[in-house]
């Protein structure tokens, strides 16, 4: 049943753990509304043809609508339509919540393509590999305009913008090769903006990872590979030389060890560890031990948790949201960190974590506001 | 019903008292500044939909078929901006909304004559801006000028938001207009209760240009600033917001939507009732239902966002909101299906263009439920899907509406009559040409083939094809429209001045009506398309 209806109307194979939901509601809402619909328009023709026009002096009667029956055609709709909605909400929170076991991976859209980074160090253009069986977040941000993240086999899409990041995830069923595409028009070449998912098994997974960790550094078509100084842009266009009908060529590069790393190499050549502390003393600004997903107290009274976005609007517009207790000094960080260097910030914060607060962290969260009182 | 039966036109009518060139620019009266805007936005179809024609036949291969990528983006850019402003907009409002508003009402003219005939020169002049800032700088950005890639595209961008922020000012002069025209200048015996429902929707319309537009022109201006100075509101290395734009952008461009189907709607009731020989179903629910959509448009702006990062609780806001306005054009399509129930219905072109209409809006309609069910719309949002669905409800609603009011009220503003057999052969090809062109779309969008794409993968290939097969029938039934009712304007059969034996107000007036509508006050007696009596015809 699901392959017939999946086949009659044209939907990609069904390759993430959401996207067999999400086609059975579209299944039921799409044949639904259908027969309705042509019930109605049945109507109109049966009584076009019952009342036809018999003499050119037709008077007809006065016919006008009850209550009952303005009752009867809003109700039954509105019910339907709210019964809908509120599945489909229902599914669409869990795709928009990630998992708390999600691995990570970095994506940064620019014109035209898309760039993966992993917290492990590797960096790849054009191809994303995924173990199959795990769920996978995405954090996603651009480089210039706004690009949109669209893979038709997992029913997901969510759009990259520039200066922040947004997220999604997805948790792929079968191995395979899927089909990346861009969905907000970004220019020139928003058409050949592709990209491909590779969904590997577990241990294949492991294995590549393996490989990139010690360095090895390969392309598909075994051009060498970019050497960590150069400019992301020159191996980027030639990864963008496009064939509509062939995916991307990969480019993989590696720089200098893990995310992590460079995350403490950025946060000390950018001068963020004057005012922050990594130990837990309290300084200019908090201090990052334990920062992540830390709730933080507001001047405006609010409480925002730490997470990815709004470590990067902390970078970006600091003044935006003031941690209750410090003083409006930080500087913006706009235009001076590369998305790949908040991608690498992030990841370092998030290594620090005091051994205790680890201990309980899977009771939920246990964080109070620092500098609060 | 045989048109040249009953031949009592007056003599001197709108279109005899003054014929020269002078007396047609500098006319104050409303029927005259109605036709030339029917020229105006006729002129605009036929510009867009020659842009429709060439991305068509691009996307035939899927790689490069006939122009560039840089051409393709500039032309589907033409095609929206030109289709959204210069026609769908004002078509029914500025072109059929001031011939016949007036007239209903039991008027002279609009409020403000020469405001009037303002708001068309004011139209002119941001479409020749528009039209010529497009052609010089090649606009690249797509009918959304989405930032921060319109701060950024290479291409000269301010001409055109000038010449659409102009354009807004006719908009918003018009629905001025028309309130005003509505609250003073009925006739007397012309209660609240017996406005026709036509004026109902021109009015709840209005009521939308003047409240939203002003909003379009403010973000059009902020980009304006953001380009030439640099502002930095959208910009985000500069602090700005990027998705700022598409919240403004929307809260315009989703009422906008209303300002383009409403009076579509407003045009089918007129059409129903006429050719039922029915008083309307519900008159209170449809008039009510008008202002239901007209006040929920503005609060569903959203649903445009769901993808865009904006939080999953919103979403489900304005997910929640949409469904109203659903229910909103559910109830007027109950409503007009009902009317028909015990009339006498006569299967004439502008009531095939109205079963188009129906046709179209219900399918579009429901594809709207299902787009705004957020977790199917994660899928859906910027493919085809979206176009399909767009083109359905709201180009499928403004069109056939368009047709069918060109039709019915042809006799009315120009005394002739147009082929019976052509127009229905006409109406025929472009009713199956526009589902053609559209349905594969859908299906498109199910596969995964989004917007703006100048190539796609291979396997998508003959659903293109199929919707430029679909397209191509579109353009011949257009060239049959053009040129049957160019010939019957000079060699027609002169029509009597109520051919179809309606009861809305407007027949009161001569065909083509007298240069001040009424040769004596018409007195307004029954509710309008009362059927229920017989009555001989009278003209004003
Ligand atoms: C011959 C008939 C038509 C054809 C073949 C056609 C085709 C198209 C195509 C191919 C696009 C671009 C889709 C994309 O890449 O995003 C488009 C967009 C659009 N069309 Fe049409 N169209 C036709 C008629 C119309 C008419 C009559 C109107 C309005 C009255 C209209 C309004 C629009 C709008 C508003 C857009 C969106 C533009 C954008 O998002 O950039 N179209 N149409
Ligand atoms: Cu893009």
């Amino acid at each position: 049943m699901n392959e017939f209806f999946r086949r009659i109307l044209f939907l990609p194979e069904q390759a993430s753990t959401v996207s067999k939901d999400v086609d059975h509601l579209h299944y039921v809402i799409i044949s639904t509304t259908m027969v309705a619909a042509t019930i109605i328009f049945a109507l109109a023709a049966y009584f076009l043809i019952r009342y036809r026009r018999r003499s050119e002096t037709d008077v007809t009667p006065k016919v006008q609508g009850t209550l009952g029956w303005e009752l009867l055609f809003i109700g039954l709709p509105l019910t339907t339509f709210l019964v809908w909605f509120f599945i489909g909400y229902h599914d669409f929170i869990r795709m928009q919540t990630p998992p708390r076991d999600a691995m990570d991976v970095y994506v940064v859209g620019k014109q035209w393509m898309w760039k993966f980074t992993y917290p492990e160090g590797p960096n790849s253009i054009g191809v994303l590999r995924v173990p199959v069986g795990r769920p996978v977040r995405l954090l996603l941000t651009s480089r210039d305009v706004i690009h949109s993240f669209f893979v038709p086999a997992f029913r997901i899409k969510q759009d990259a913008l520039p200066g922040a990041y947004t997220q999604t995830w997805f948790e792929v069923t079968t191995p395979g090769t899927y089909r990346v595409m861009c969905a907000e028009y970004c220019g020139l070449k928003h058409s050949e903006m592709w990209a491909e998912v590779v969904a590997l098994s577990q241990e294949d997974y492991e294995e590549w990872m393996k490989q990139q960790r010690q360095g090895l550094v390969a392309r598909r078509d075994a051009t060498p590979s970019a050497p960590e100084e150069l400019s992301p842009l020159t191996p980027a266009r030639r990864a963008a030389t496009y064939d509509a009908q062939q995916p991307h060529g990969e480019l993989m590069y590696a720089e200098r060890g893990t995310l992590p790393e460079r995350g403490e190499r950025v946060a000390a050549a950018k001068g963020c560890l004057r005012c922050h502390t990594i130990d837990g003393t309290q300084h200019i600004g908090p201090t990052w031990l334990d920062l992540y997903m830390r709730r933080e107290l507001l001047t405006s009274g609010e409480t925002v948790v730490a997470d990815e976005a709004y470590l990067t609007e902390s970078m970006m517009k600091p003044l935006e949201k003031l941690v209750a207790g410090y003083e409006p000094v930080m500087p913006s960080f706009q235009g001076q960190l590369e998305a790949a260097e908040v991608a690498a910030l992030l990841e370092y914060i998030k290594t620090l974590r005091s051994a205790r607060l680890q201990d309980v962290e899977s009771r939920g969260p246990v964080y109070e506001p620092i500098g609060g009182e | 019903m045989n048109p040249s039966a009953e031949s009592s036109q007056p003599a001197i009518t709108y279109l005899n008292h003054e014929t020269s060139v002078m007396s047609w620019l500098l006319t104050r009266d409303h029927k005259r500044i109605g036709v030339m805007f029917l020229v105006g936005v006729i002129f605009s179809l036929l510009l867009g939909g020659i842009f429709a024609m060439v991305l068509r036949l691009e996307l035939l291969t899927p790689g490069p078929t006939l122009i560039s990528p840089m051409t393709y983006n500039r032309m589907f850019t033409l095609h929206g901006v030109i289709m959204v402003w210069l026609f769908m907009i004002p078509a029914i409002p500025s072109a059929f909304g001031n011939f016949v508003l007036p007239i209903m009402l039991g008027a002279k003219d609009v409020a403000f004559p020469r405001l009037n005939l303002a708001s068309f020169y004011i139209y002119l002049a941001g479409a020749l801006l528009t039209v010529f800032g497009m052609l010089w700088s090649g606009a690249d950005t797509g009918w959304t000028f989405y930032t921060p890639y319109s701060t950024v595209s290479p291409s000269a961008l301010t001409p055109i938001l000038l010449g659409v922020f102009i354009i807004g000012f006719s908009t918003i002069i018009t629905g001025l207009n028309f309130i005003t025209t509505v609250h003073t200048m009925r006739a007397p015996g012309m209660h609240w209760t017996r406005i026709p429902l036509f004026v109902w929707a021109i009015y709840g319309t209005s009521v939308i240009q003047v409240v939203a537009t002003p909003v379009l022109g403010m973000v059009l201006l902020l980009v304006s600033m953001e380009r030439l100075l640099g502002a930095g509101i959208f910009d985000p290395s500069r602090g700005g917001d990027p998705v700022l734009f598409q919240h403004m952008f929307w809260f315009y461009s989703h009422p906008a939507v209303y300002i383009m189907v409403l009076p579509a709607m407003g045009v089918i009731t007129e059409v129903v009732c006429a050719f039922s020989r029915k008083n309307i179903f519900g008159y209170r629910m449809i008039a009510a239902s008008t202002f239901g959509i007209a006040f929920v448009g503005f609060f569903s702006w959203g649903h445009h966002m769901f993808v865009s990062g904006q939080s999953t609780f919103t979403s489900g806001i304005f997910g929640v909101l949409s469904m109203l306005v659903a229910i909103f054009t559910a109830i007027k399509i109950f409503n007009w299906v009902a009317t028909m129930y015990g009339g006498s219905i006569d299967l004439r072109v502008p009531l095939l263009y109205v079963l188009g209409f129906i046709f179209l809006l219900m399918f579009g309609g429901m594809t709207g439920v299902a787009v705004a069910t957020t977790s199917l719309d994660v899928h859906w949002h910027d493919t085809y899907f979206v176009v399909a669905h767009f083109h359905y409800i709201m180009v499928g609603a403004v069109l056939m509406a368009f047709l069918a009011a060109l039709h019915y009220w042809w006799p009315k503003m120009f005394g002739r009559v147009y082929p019976e057999r052509w127009s229905f052969l006409a109406a025929m090809t472009i009713i199956f040409g526009f589902i053609v062109t559209f349905l594969p779309q859908f299906l498109l969008g199910n596969l995964g083939m989004p917007r703006r794409y100048y190539q796609y993968p291979q396997e998508m290939q003959w659903l293109h094809v199929l919707s430029t097969a679909g397209a191509s029938l579109l353009a011949f039934g257009f060239g049959l429209i053009a040129v049957y009712l160019l010939w019957s304007l000079r060699y027609g059969p002169v029509s009597a001045p109520n051919p179809w034996g309606s009861r809305g107000y407007e027949w009161f007036s001569g065909s083509p009506p007298a240069p001040h509508n009424f040769t004596r006050a018409p007195s307004f007696e029954r509710e309008v398309h009362d059927y229920t009596v017989p009555e001989a015809p009278r003209v004003y």
